[in-house]
């Protein structure tokens, strides 16, 4: 069956919209295929603005992944803004592709990746432009399946009755399994129409409608079974073991618009063992995998000769981490020295070999800024989250960045953690006072700065503190003002110190989405109903509608927004992802939580990478293992590195 | 929210212009780009069209020369861009380079990886610094571009209705029109601006390409001349006066191609549709 591009009709409602040009595809290293060469087709959606779902790092590799395979075909669709959105309903132009302006409703999979769980009111917007029915139940052989994945789809379920299916951890495999299954089940006929097809999924991918979930009379949830035979008790994450076999995104989507990173990024490795108690990213990708550096070093020659981009990125949850980051800093810095192609690091740990490496990807260069993030203000706070820097270390590491160059020192810090007192907050301010003095003294320069950046905590699953009592937003932000009043009111050191900050409110709608049941369902029903779009910009959120909402949809239920959220819960209480298994022991993530807030002081937690095993759970669980070097390659820049608007 | 969208979390160094060691390449030639913005990159804005060139001249692999500062730039020049929806056949910029290339090879390797939709037409060497051009070919003497040619799609306009609204507008002393800008409302004369303006007609030798260019067959085919006078009129503001003053209502929003730019001298020859 043909299908047609929606172009012809979209492009009239073009010139009265702002930005345009996110809308019309065409991108360097975006791909268009036959339809009819196809039998298995993916609609990949990231259900936010362009600018932001551009540069995903999920999508990207999953477009190539599946885009490469004869026979498959992968376009992209993103959020459109509600001025699109209300001129697409005014002239019926339904949610389309952006690579062939197909309708995404004549695709087999739409396969959404959720960064975040405030994205949950634009799948609904995603949806219901797309002519699919909101709920699994309602949709038929003719729509395509509903799958999710991403860091938030670790607890979805929330918006279980809206997925047909779910993906936990790397996708890269998980996405071809799912594309042969629908290849065979096609291929037979469609056996069993779609509860055949979804059978066969269940294998590979987590089918909430495969479950019931009941509850306590005081809201508690009783237990999570499966009602079919076949199914599984429980639903485990997929791990990719050898990064180096997956050099994905080879030919990065070079967007025409602006978006938000305008960079190449490498992930140099995957996982991470840290064990920051808060970090659910650092929980759900264990174990650490390492790139090797052959296949970094070749990622970045490739990268930037397919793209044209002059930053590379080298990503990853703490890249200093990596066993071979020295060497891959020098080899880099050497192969691009005298072009004008920037290196960059995500923020790092407090230690001062972290400034080392900066000064490494930064030589000849001009050292701006150089972030770290502490997150917590007092020692003792650090303690509790397990990231055990001491303040004559990080006073010991901003020393050394600003005496080598850098003029601005970024320190992230959390607001609301666990045992946390006015006092934990309060220390920042002498914790920037500290940094400036320290900095003064180190450049024997005035104009040195330093920038707080701070937001409120919000509990996670799978992490220790997924049984936390989530701090209250009046609580966090008289705790960010008080602080705000500290720093301002200093004479000596105020100016040179900058303060940025979240308020409280939309973390904790974030936490009710993070740590919510399928209940939670008809609270984000009923918000979207009310118009709640791009619920993680601050410019559309609306706290009062989501209270408004929550009280409405959760009237007839025991539970409430305060219930899900500020309410710690216990030991034997069944939570709504008990049966999602990230391969994490639950018993050591509760003696975890225990340590973490113990009386006499908070238990440390080491890393495995340098460390014996510590028994999380996730490598007997997963069969997986730790993957790391050193390898003792180097990289060679005049074989690699083609070198672009050189210098003298 | 524990992580905020939009925390500039990255270090990022770059190089350092006071340091000898990491001083920029001089450039030792200029090179006049003529290209189009066709199709869906007509929705293109012209820094979307300047990302999309810095980008193309380094996967092209052109010895671009970059900027002093602290923040090297490719050191390309633009001249005014069509604004964002407009398509154009007649765009200008010049490149900088630090070693000399050929002029048609640059055309071919530019082509070969800029994105479908921005196409370069034609590459012109200007030589070194105070490099001769034919006159008309370098947009950056003064006067070389005094005025846009463009050509206007009105989708459902009988080429009647514009013809009577054209010559009504054509004889006008002025049109004030005003235009929502980022910086308010701004007042301008629509009249003032316009060299020519026409309706093609039946007879024209150029109407059979009607359905082919514009993709559109009901519908009137606005060609005018248009100055480059300061406050900028666009096209844009003569269509608002035509349909302020002179009730002509496109069904669909217009279409509008800018087909050359230059001085009036030049402009004045034959028109391509």
């Amino acid at each position: 069956m043909p299908v047609e591009s929606v172009y012809p009709a979209l492009e009239p409602l073009l010139p009265r919209v702002r930005k345009p040009i996110q809308y019309v595809g065409g991108e360097v290293g975006s791909v268009v295929k036959d339809w009819e060469g196809a039998d298995v087709r993916w609609a990949l959606c990231y259900p936010d603005a362009y600018e932001v779902g551009l540069p995903n790092q999920g999508v990207q590799i999953l477009y190539e992944v599946l885009n490469e395979r004869d026979g498959v075909l992968a376009e992209r669709t993103y959020t459109v803004w509600p001025d699109l959105e209300a001129l697409m309903r005014e002239h019926g132009v339904p949610q389309f592709t952006v690579d062939a302006h197909r309708p995404v409703s004549a695709f087999d999979v739409l396969g959404v990746s959720f960064a975040t769980e405030m994205a949950y009111t634009n799948l609904l917007t995603v949806l219901d432009l797309a002519c699919i029915p909101l709920f699994s139940s309602e949709r038929t052989v003719a729509h395509p399946l509903v799958i999710a994945g991403g860091h938030a789809a670790f607890n979805p379920e929330p918006i279980a009755d809206f997925l047909d299916a779910v993906v936990l951890g790397d996708g890269e495999q998980a996405v071809l399994a799912i594309t042969d299954l629908i290849r065979d089940w096609k291929g037979a006929g469609q056996p069993g129409g779609r509860d055949g097809l979804l059978l066969r999924l269940a294998r590979v991918a987590y089918v909430p409608r495969f479950y019931d979930v009941s509850y306590y009379s005081d809201g508690r949830i009783s237990n999570v079974t499966p009602n079919r035979q076949g199914v599984p008790p429980s639903v485990s994450k997929h791990t990719v073991t050898d990064l180096d076999a997956w050099p994905y995104p080879r030919r990065p989507i070079v967007p025409v618009a602006e978006t938000v990173h305008e960079r190449y990024s490498v992930e140099i490795f995957r996982g991470c063992t840290r064990g920051c108690r808060f970090c659910q990213a650092g929980m759900i990708t264990r174990p650490v995998r390492e790139r090797s550096i052959t296949t970094i070093g070749s990622m970045v020659a490739g990268g930037i000769t397919a793209s044209g981009f002059d930053e590379v990125g080298l990503l990853s949850l703490s890249s200093a981490d990596h066993s071979e980051i020295n060497e891959i800093a020098v080899d880099l810095a050497d192969c691009y020295q005298g072009t004008n192609v920037g290196l960059s690091l995500p923020s790092t740990r407090v230690d001062a070999f972290n400034v080392t490496l900066a000064n490494e990807l930064s030589r000849n260069g001009r050292r701006s800024g150089l972030t770290f993030a502490p997150e917590g203000g007092s020692e003792r706070m650090r303690k509790v989250i397990n990231k055990v820097v001491t303040e004559e270390d990080l006073l010991r590491t901003v020393t050394t960045a600003y005496a080598s160059g850098w003029r601005q020192v970024k320190l992230y810090f959390m607001c609301g953690l666990p045992t946390e007192t006015d006092a934990d907050v309060l220390a920042v301010a002498q914790l920037a006072r500290r940094v400036i003095a320290a900095g003064r003294e180190a450049s024997g320069r005035r104009d040195i700065r330093c920038t707080v950046s701070i937001g409120g905590f919000v509990p996670k699953p799978h992490t220790p503190f997924q049984w936390a009592a989530q701090c209250a937003p009046e609580v966090v932000d008289a705790r960010l003002r008080a602080l705000g009043g500290a720093l301002r009111a200093d004479r000596a050191y105020g100016k040179a110190i900058g303060f940025r900050y979240h308020d409280g409110q939309p973390g904790l709608i974030e936490g009710l989405l993070s740590r919510g049941d399928r209940r939670v369902g008809r609270v984000i029903l009923a918000a979207w109903r009310d118009g709640a779009r791009f619920d993680g910009w601050s410019e559309y959120f609306s706290f009062g509608r989501w209270v408004r909402c929550a009280e409405s949809a959760l009237a007839t239920e025991p539970v409430d927004l305060a219930w899900y959220t500020t309410r710690e819960r216990d030991y034997s209480e069944v939570l709504p992802w008990d049966h999602l298994d990230a391969g994490l022991d639950r018993d050591w993530l509760w003696q975890d939580w225990q340590d973490s807030i113990a009386p006499e002081g908070a238990g440390e937690v080491e890393d495995c990478r340098w460390t014996p095993c510590y028994e999380c759970g996730v490598c007997s669980a997963m069969g997986t293992e730790i993957q790391v070097g050193p390898t003792g390659e180097r990289l060679d820049g005049k074989r690699l590195l083609p070198v672009v608007g050189a210098r003298t | 929210m524990s992580e905020p969208e939009g925390r500039g979390k990255h270090s990022v160094a770059r190089p350092d212009p006071k340091d000898p060691k990491t001083a920029q390449l001089p450039a030792v030639q200029h090179l006049v780009v003529r290209y189009a913005k066709r199709g869906k990159m007509r929705f293109a804005s012209h820094r979307d069209v300047a990302r999309v060139f810095e980008r193309g001249v380094r996967r092209a692999g052109l010895p671009i020369a970059y900027s002093a500062g602290f923040t090297p730039h490719p050191r390309i020049s633009y001249a005014g861009g069509a604004p964002t929806g407009v398509a154009s056949e007649a765009e200008y910029l010049t490149l900088a380079l630090t070693s000399r290339e050929a002029a048609a090879q640059v055309r071919e390797r530019l082509n070969a990886t800029l994105p479908d939709g921005i196409d370069v037409i034609a590459v012109m060497d200007k030589g070194g610094l105070g490099g001769d051009l034919p006159p008309g070919e370098d947009w950056q003497r003064p006067d070389a571009l005094e005025a846009s040619r463009w050509r206007v799609v009105l989708p459902g306009v009988e080429p009647a209705a514009a013809e009577r609204a054209v010559a009504g507008f054509l004889a006008l002393s002025e049109a004030p029109v005003e235009r929502l800008t980022d910086k308010g409302v701004r007042r301008l004369d629509a009249r003032a601006a316009v060299v020519t303006l026409d309706v093609l007609g039946p007879a024209d030798p150029d109407d059979g390409l009607r359905g082919v260019v514009t993709g559109v067959q009901d519908c009137a085919i606005l060609r005018m001349v248009v100055l480059h006078a300061a406050p900028a009129v666009r096209p844009d503001d003569v269509l608002t006066s035509l349909r302020e003053r002179h009730g002509l209502v496109p069904s669909s929003p217009p279409i509008t191609t800018r087909l050359a730019q230059g001085s009036l001298a030049l402009l004045a020859g034959t028109s391509v549709l």
